[in-house]
């Protein structure tokens, strides 16, 4: 809970100045449901692992800012969105399955 | 902060009705949707599930104050503002000033990747944003369906939507989602398992090439409701849904008459012509003069001014204006004038329902005081004669209720007995003429009876129909001697009778004159008689008159010898006392 809070809208790693690969992550939650904190707690694991030093996160709470939804067709909560690399992705859900999320991320090959 | 509308309203005074502007929706459902509540319209593709909900929507914003808001699934803002444009809505205009707000929901399941739980309340969200940015009275969800293609953990789609439905009814609003018919189910995901308060399904059917659309009101909870298919046409205008079934038959009576605009069928009908609002049939075979009854008709309401409807099924307006004319009727001014409106269209070119459906438009439209639809025989190419007579009674029953003067002219086939028409529609006419060709010794001729009209002494008898050069004349037909007949064998007939007559008027004068001659004979021979008498008599007179003369003479002769000779001495003193004088002076 608290860390949704102060994470809103910030950007929580710096990526990395030499690769030029940054992540460009973005997830939508509404308010500070137990499901949202599981997802933001699952998705900066993941990152931590898997892009550590070359990824952006910015969490946006819907219920402060509904007209962000429009913009990236959220439907779902919590909804990933990776904005960069291209193409966009969404990935819904607590981001649980790990697997599934780095295949949505295309961090892992197939499905 | 949700009204709770739903659950003051009904307690008290039923449900509230929220008025969809639709033309006819609101007359079935008396009074339009279930306010604040969500209905469902399904229907198979293309049967105009999305236009109902836009209509709904911009005449709530637009007759009603009641702004809205239209989540789409399917087709983004600028589509949708293109396709309804053809409606007449500028969907574009109504968003500037705030009055509907189109959000396009985009959902495609290849660019979604789902991982363990979720729920919709980005949608809710989105909703919600956008019923408050406008103060939304009303909601399209057109169509939801597409959830199902994009997501696939149907467990939490099924509740989110049942949760979505009841968010609805908790906000207020009055809310039209779409779905699309599914196999033996209402919608293909079964949504009417969670709209329950009101389903409304479309059809767009198509029977021998002909495709009629129909709305059927499945279900009301709440309330009463028409139980019919409905046709409906979508055209310029919107929607028009005609519930027809819903026409009672209630229609006025007058006493007030409408000439013929043939003074001699006036006269067959009771003096006066046909009653106001009454439905008058024509039949007859081909090229009997069906039409050109009801050019008579037509012209003369228009010259009176008042408003004439023209349905014609076989011809063009330029070919009736023209024909028209060819027996001395002009209908062209008014037509200028605005008087008269032709509607020409091919029974083909749609479908039964859809014919009435536009006939019923028309008549809300120009308001006519007289219709013609000509001929009614022109739509059995297009339906089986239950639908055609279904369709006739409901087109009948509403031009009455609009108290429309109509006549329909029915083309009776040869095969056919003539006075049957092929669609079995006279019981619902209030006067019936029947044109009929009359062959007779080689000629054609026309013979105009009525069979029937209500509530009016009318003839009994045939009039010839004559069609001049200054429209129809009826003559009275030869009757007599145990035949009727008309046209040339009629004249015929006329001249023989006439030359029958003269011969016979001839007859007898001879005979008056024969007589007055042989009367004549006999007074000069009375005379002659009488004159010879008289002469005799003369005579005869002279004659007594001298022997009377003579008889007096020897009498008193007889006297003066008697005298002298004293045989009566006493007795006759006296009288021979004068007799010397007598015979002294004789």
């Amino acid at each position: 809970m608290r860390v949704t809070e102060k994470t809103t809208g910030k950007t929580l790693a710096k990526p990395n100045a030499k690769t030029s690969e940054v992540w460009d992550l973005k997830l939508y939650v509404a308010g500070q449901s137990p499901r949202s904190l599981t997802a933001f707690a699952n998705l900066k694991k993941l990152c931590e692992e898997h892009l550590k030093g070359k990824y952006r996160i910015e969490v946006v709470d819907l219920l402060k800012n509904p007209q962000l939804a429009k913009g990236d067709q959220i439907l779902a909560v919590p909804t990933l969105v990776r904005k960069l690399p291209v193409p966009i992705r969404k990935i819904i859900g607590d981001l649980s399955n790990t697997e599934r999320v780095l295949v949505g991320l295309d961090l892992r090959p197939g499905g | 902060m949700p009204k709770h509308s739903k659950e003051k309203g009904p307690a008290v005074s039923g449900l509230k009705k929220c008025p969809t502007g639709i033309q006819g929706l609101d007359e079935i459902t008396q009074g339009g949707l279930p306010m604040g509540r969500p209905t469902l319209v399904c229907g198979s593709a293309g049967c105009g599930k999305t236009l109902l909900a836009m209509e709904f929507l911009v005449r709530g914003a637009v007759q009603f104050n009641e702004p809205g808001v239209f989540i789409a699934f399917e087709e983004n803002a600028e589509e949708l503002s293109k396709n309804v444009a053809s409606l007449g809505f500028d969907l574009d205009d109504l968003a500037r000033k705030k009055k509907i707000v189109v959000d396009y929901v985009y959902v495609e399941r290849s660019e979604i990747e789902e991982t363990g739980e979720y729920d919709l309340e980005g949608l809710f969200i989105r909703l919600d944003h956008a019923i408050k940015s406008v103060g939304a009275k009303r909601v399209v969800l057109d169509t939801i369906e597409s959830l199902f293609s994009g997501l696939s953990n149907q467990n939490i789609l099924r509740a989110e939507l049942r949760r979505l439905f009841r968010w609805l009814k908790e906000k207020g609003v009055t809310a039209i989602i779409t779905g699309e018919k599914g196999e033996g189910t209402l919608t293909r995901h079964g949504l009417e398992e969670y709209v329950a308060d009101c389903v409304i399904m479309l059809d767009h059917r198509v029977t021998e090439q002909i495709s009629t659309r129909r709305l059927r009101v499945v279900k009301y909870r709440g309330s009463l409701h028409g139980t019919n298919e409905y046709p409906f046409i979508i055209d310029e205008t919107g929607f028009s849904v005609l519930p027809i079934t819903s026409v009672g038959l209630n229609h006025k009576a007058t006493d007030e008459r409408v000439p013929t605009g043939i003074p001699r069928l006036d006269a067959m009908l009771d003096g006066k012509g046909y009653y106001r609002g009454s439905s008058i049939l024509v039949t007859g075979t081909a090229g009997t003069g069906k039409t050109s009854l009801a050019l008579h008709l037509v012209n003369e309401s228009c010259r009176r001014g008042e408003r004439c409807l023209y349905l014609a099924s076989e011809e063009s307006a330029a070919q009736i204006i023209r024909n028209g004319k060819s027996i001395g009727i002009d209908l062209s001014p008014w037509v200028k004038k605005g008087l008269l409106h032709f509607h020409v269209a091919r029974p083909t070119y749609s479908g039964l329902e859809m014919q009435l459906v536009t006939a019923n438009k028309l008549i809300r439209e120009f308001r006519p005081a007289i219709a013609v639809v000509d001929p009614i025989t022109g739509l059995t190419n297009i339906g089986t004669d239950l639908e055609i007579k279904a369709m006739l009674l409901r087109l009948i029953d509403m031009l009455k209720n609009s108290y429309i003067t109509t006549l329909c002219t029915s083309l009776t086939h040869g095969v056919h007995s003539l006075e049957q028409t092929e669609v079995a529609v006279t019981s619902l006419m209030d006067t019936w003429l029947l044109v009929r060709d009359l062959e007779y010794n080689g000629e054609r001729t026309r013979g105009l009876y009525v069979l029937k009209s209500r509530g009016m002494a009318h003839s009994n008898q045939i009039r010839e129909f004559l069609i001049t050069d200054n429209g129809i004349d009826l003559t009275d037909v030869y009757v007599g001697q145990g035949m009727v007949l008309t046209g040339a064998a009629r004249k015929v007939r006329e001249m023989k009778e006439e030359a029958e007559a003269s011969a016979r008027r001839e007859e007898t004068e001879r005979v008056k004159r024969e007589l007055e001659r042989k009367r004549l004979i006999m007074e000069a021979k009375i005379n002659e008689i009488r004159s010879q008498y008289e002469s005799a008599e003369e005579e005869l007179l002279a004659c007594l008159k001298e022997l009377e003369l003579k008889e007096k003479g020897l009498a008193s002769d007889r006297g003066v010898i008697a005298d002298m000779r004293k045989a009566d001495a006493s007795k006759d003193k006296k009288e021979t006392g004068k007799k010397p004088d007598r015979r002294e002076n004789r």
